[in-house]
């Protein structure tokens, strides 16, 4: 498929891991954050391609993985209601809550159901009006168009039944987080190409610039990772922080003008507490007074749930890059895809998931 | 999760309130919307996330992005 398969062709592959290789000098830490970028790593296996100088840490780009215990109970418990129709991406309906997950409300009976785009929930609204019908809006920025248009076209179409249960955040107020930890260990970054396609970036030049730390757009197949990161590696020997766009056929500075211009409608920045990291000033979306009819959480009241995380995951150290999934002592025996015992481990993006698919048999040489 | 698929418009319907096309995926037809790529027309290439277009691929950007690691292909020895 073009702009697939080209990005995939090993020969040239092997020549950006040999510039990477005739380039690096001493040791350098990056840090992928979308996990869309984690998942190709791991499935194409390119920490093997690259000299043993460069480690690649894995960031907090999983939204599924950060949504917090208390939103994943809160949605358990609307999505339990009688009459409520719950519609989730898929990636969703597995993650564990304090005590359930939506996938057991759907066994015990509940109206759960997978949808890949918001507005086929606006569809099910539309189809079943005596019925109230709950989105579960998760994502970053790259899905935030897409989730504001549901509730605007809601608002436009009058529906009255149609609400969405928002955990959106933001990707630029997590790296803030990682870079000032003094436990930091990441020198460069790998900005995610379809955050930045919706967004642009120049709040990552910003960050650059303020953190003096390098950082490339870059995209999601093996070869584009890999330009990335011979770009990054080649900033760290030369001594330059600056921002680069590998993604250059999706990405620009600004943006997508018409998809920005919509979340500033229905969305409006608010804190946001990240599952593994805590609380997040200004890190998040939620619905703008103006579309209050269509939020969920004011709709069916505030709950009071205060949940502890299993111990001894170890999520947060993994999604600031401390320690890596093979690190975990209940990785790959008690924490495993069917049974996660924390979120990195649910979504096929998750790094320990990833880890967990693709890498078994280094860990369990490891081990 | 941001996962976002290129695909080839064939047609293009303006509906008022919306914009929407047929995509192909390597053989496989959805149906798109193009409201946040009002300037794509049938034959572009778009990226599709949850449904929606959300880029237009600059075509000769990619192309001239990809002939130049052609080009360092060629150039770099195997085991530099």
């Amino acid at each position: 498929m073009k702009y697939l398969d080209e990005y995939r062709d090993s020969g040239v592959a092997h020549a950006l891991a040999s510039r990477i290789r005739a380039r690096v000098t001493r040791t350098w830490t990056l840090m992928e954050i979308c996990g869309g970028q984690t998942h190709t790593i791991m499935r194409y296996g390119l920490p093997d391609l690259l000299p043993k100088e460069i480690e690649l840490v894995h960031g907090p780009g999983c939204p599924v993985c950060v949504a917090p215990l208390e939103l994943v109970d809160r949605a358990i418990e609307i999505a339990s209601r009688p009459g409520v129709i719950f519609v989730s991406y898929g990636d969703m309906l597995r993650v564990p809550g304090s005590r359930s997950d939506l996938f057991q409300v759907k066994a015990a009976g509940g109206d759960v159901r997978v949808a890949y785009s918001p507005m086929q929930a606006l569809k099910i609204a539309a189809e079943n009006p005596g019925r109230q019908v709950v989105f579960f809006g998760i994502g970053f920025e790259t899905t935030a168009p897409a989730n504001a248009m549901a509730v605007w076209q809601a608002k436009r179409q009058g529906l009255t039944n149609f609400s969405m249960l928002v955990s959106h955040v933001l990707v630029p107020p997590a790296m803030r987080i990682i870079l000032r930890s003094p436990a930091n260990r990441v020198q460069a970054f790998i900005a995610p190409g379809h955050v930045c396609t919706v967004v642009g970036f120049r709040e990552y030049e910003t960050l650059a610039a303020e953190f003096r730390v390098p950082i490339v757009v870059g995209g999601f197949e093996p070869v584009d990772l890999l330009e990335a990161i011979a770009m990054l590696v080649d900033q760290l020997e030369d001594g330059r922080a600056e921002l680069e766009n590998q993604y250059s056929r999706s990405v620009t500075r600004s943006g997508n003008g018409p998809a920005q211009q919509l979340m500033d409608e229905v969305f409006e920045i608010t804190d946001r507490q990240w599952r593994g990291i805590g609380p997040i000033p200004g890190s998040g979306y939620r619905l703008r007074d103006e579309y209050a009819a269509f939020d969920a959480e004011r709709l069916f009241g505030a709950s009071e749930i205060r949940v502890q995380e299993p111990p001894e995951c170890i999520a947060a150290l993994v999604m600031q890059g401390l320690k890596k999934p093979v690190d975990c002592p209940a990785f790959g025996t008690r924490c495993v895809p069917e049974r996660p015992m924390g979120a990195p481990m649910v979504s096929s993006e998750g790094a320990c998931a990833a880890y967990y698919s693709y890498r078994r048999h280094t860990a369990e040489v490891a081990r | 999760m941001c996962l976002a698929v290129p695909g080839k418009i064939l047609e293009a319907t303006d509906l008022g309130i919306s914009r929407i096309a047929k995509v192909e995926f390597g053989g496989v037809t959805r149906q798109v919307r193009l409201d946040f790529v009002p300037e794509a027309q049938p034959g572009d290439f778009v990226l599709v996330h949850v449904g929606f277009a959300i880029s237009r691929i600059e075509e000769e950007e990619a192309k001239r992005a990809y002939d130049a690691l052609l080009e360092f292909e060629k150039e770099m020895p195997e085991d530099a």
